[in-house]
């Protein structure tokens, strides 16, 4: 696992800094476009809390479609950034140097985009300080705890503000480079977030041990946030086909899987946007695609369960909603799609060490991923609203607006235009993560080969 | 009597080493040389002290005032007014758990990193010498002495192979 070249400090500085030292051709076009579709999508979110949710194809029984469908969506993406960064950054992997810092910030701008979707999903977004704030102070009328969507702000609120401490944390030293490397302007703003870091023993001692302890504690938050989301669904009285326990580890993997694919493909974007060849290799990119194998495995291993216990018990709702999802027109549809984008399409496409090598393929089957995960929580949640109520009178299906589609679209283009941005301010490779990876490299002689080895302290 | 610091810069960390060991060697304690880096280095690797931290305890206390807060938040909320939905009890503990359980997290989260702060002595002002190749690449070796001894430190620096020194 170590193909790359121990590269001299001042080309590492010079490598990973240049999207902030230097602005590529693409860069203001993209950040042009992407500002543009948000735009369009912000007008959209105003067109609609002034015309009302009748401009969706939201109405009874299905209340929930395409923003809650986008919220458990970015929700999954945002369990990226602990994924590889803590629990790789716990069990000692080399390789997750490079993809460390690239998915923590898609962690934290997945999150706050999924935040918008509820709160535009409301129709009355004001409305949503009702989450935090009592009703009625004069009576102390508070949000009833009780409640899964209280649990909601609370989880996510608690994963968003840990992961923003965690990015800062390691970027302390990052942001001392900036302060050393900058002059004007530039610099004042550098130093005062290097907040004096000097890069003595005691500060990295401290900074190593606060990466290992942060990720043990960020860990359980991680698990609990996508838990606490499927219980949003599993814990809901009035739909019957959510009632599911194995909800909360379903949901957790899927969101790992999806999370996982989504940071892959931000690398190689930004292995070939901003030449970093040297520092995102295709040895990073293949050992992240063996973990998803593993990864999308147990997700499918997850959602077998799901279906067989469903339809197992022979439960009157449970049958109805597998009979919506797999013999009725459009559902059945969406369903074979959405398994073979989710689990065999990427599966296959992993199978073979040279497609794992190869970035357009991984490229595709990682676009496949997040493709079949959105519909995977279409398809769970839509149909189950469908039939909810007793008689057959009040079943009404659901149809998303144009409006709806522009407000998911918009999504997509925020955390691009987020990450962009960061880009510009922030290194996306953490510095001190690539040297320190290549002081501890060496090479040892095993027999009459030389191979390449690591030390590791512990 | 005023303390002054000596900045000896190393391109190759076993020089930086042995630059260590020669200012101990002049008397100096070790509690009063730094190496500067730009990333970690394996503990000790320069022969420098053993440092100790106590940031575990920062956890700890974060998370019980977390717990507690979240029970407050939780209990006080609904005893507040006590409306019965669902014919549950008003403090019911499963859902109560969960935001408490949120609360222990983020107070550990959080006190751990105002302790890696405050243990890493941060923000700190740079009133001592330091130079901008140390992100290049290059090792600092700092030295405090006290006023006058700085010339003798400044020699040991240079001899032991520092490409460049400072005196502030």
């Amino acid at each position: 696992m170590q193909e790359g070249r121990v590269l001299p400090p001042e080309q590492i500085n010079k490598d990973l800094l240049n999207s902030i030292m230097g602005t590529p051709k693409w860069y203001w076009p993209a950040v042009g476009i992407c500002s543009f579709i948000v735009l369009i999508a912000a007008i959209v979110v105003g067109y609609m809390i002034n015309k009302g949710l009748g401009i969706t194809g939201l109405n009874r029984p299905v209340m929930w479609g395409f923003f809650i469908t986008n919220f458990v969506f970015w929700i999954g993406i945002s369990h990226a950034g602990v994924m590889l960064s803590a629990i790789l950054r716990l069990a000692k992997a080399e390789w997750r140097r490079p993809a460390s810092r690239a998915a923590e910030v898609l962690t934290i701008f997945s999150l706050m985009t999924a935040m918008t979707m509820p709160i535009i999903h409301t129709g009355r977004p004001w409305r949503s300080l009702y989450w935090f704030f009592p009703y009625d102070f004069a009576r102390g009328i508070f949000p009833n705890v009780r409640s899964p969507l209280v649990w909601d702000p609370s989880a996510i609120l608690t994963y968003l503000t840990s992961s923003i401490l965690f990015v800062f944390i390691a970027l302390i030293p990052d942001f001392a480079i900036l302060r050393d490397n900058t002059t004007g302007l530039k610099k004042r703003i550098y130093t005062a977030l290097a907040m004096g870091w000097q890069g003595n023993a005691r500060q990295w001692k401290l900074q190593i041990v606060a990466g290992i302890l942060l990720s043990a504690l960020i860990l359980p938050v991680f698990v609990s946030v996508h838990s606490i989301v499927s219980w949003d669904f599993g814990m809901a009285v009035s739909v019957k086909a959510w009632h599911s326990t194995v909800f909360a580890p379903y949901f957790v993997v899927g969101a790992v899987h999806s999370g996982v694919s989504a940071v892959i493909f931000a690398l190689i974007l930004l292995r070939q946007a901003y030449g970093w060849q040297d520092y995102i290799r295709r040895e990073h990119v293949e050992a992240l695609c063996r973990l998803l194998i593993v990864v999308s495995t147990g997700w499918f291993y997850y959602f077998c369960m799901e279906i067989i216990f469903g339809i197992y018990g022979r439960e009157a709702d449970e049958v109805a909603i597998r009979t919506l999802q797999f013999l009725i027109y459009p559902w059945n549809w969406i369903m074979v799609f959405f398994i073979i984008t989710t689990y065999f399409l990427p599966i296959f496409l992993w199978s073979r060490k040279v497609w794992r090598r190869n970035l357009v393929i991984v490229s595709i089957a990682c676009i496949s991923v997040n493709i079949g995960m959105w519909l995977e929580r279409y398809i769970l949640f839509v149909p189950g609203q469908i039939n909810k109520q007793l008689f057959t009178f009040t079943w009404a299906n659901y149809t998303p607006s144009i409006f709806e589609g522009i407000i998911v679209l918009g999504t997509f283009a925020l955390v691009t235009l987020l990450l962009l941005l960061f880009s510009k301010v922030m290194p996306l490779v953490p510095l001190y993560d690539i040297k320190e990876g290549d002081i501890l490299k060496t090479e040892v002689q095993i027999g009459r080969r030389t191979v390449p080895a690591t030390f590791r302290e512990d | 009597m005023a303390i002054k610091t000596i900045l000896g810069l190393f391109q190759d960390a076993n020089q930086a080493a042995d630059a260590g060991d020669a200012v101990k060697e002049t008397g100096v304690s070790e509690n009063d040389i730094d190496f500067l880096t730009d990333c970690p280095y394996p503990e000790g690797a320069f022969g420098e002290r053993e440092e100790h931290i106590k940031l575990f305890l920062f956890p700890f206390i974060g998370g019980l005032l977390g717990f507690f807060g979240g029970i407050m938040v939780t209990s006080m909320t609904q005893m507040a007014y006590p409306l019965i939905t669902g014919g549950k009890p008003i403090l019911s503990l499963p859902p109560m758990a969960v935001v408490m359980y949120e609360g222990t997290m983020l107070g550990a989260i959080l006190f751990t990193v105002l302790g890696v702060l405050f243990e890493s002595r941060l923000p700190h002002k740079m009133t001592e010498a330091y130079d901008e190749r140390i992100s290049q690449g290059f090792i600092g070796v700092l030295v405090r002495s006290e006023e006058g001894k700085e010339q003798e430190i400044n020699d040991v620096l240079s001899k032991a192979g520092a490409v460049d020194t400072k005196i502030a």
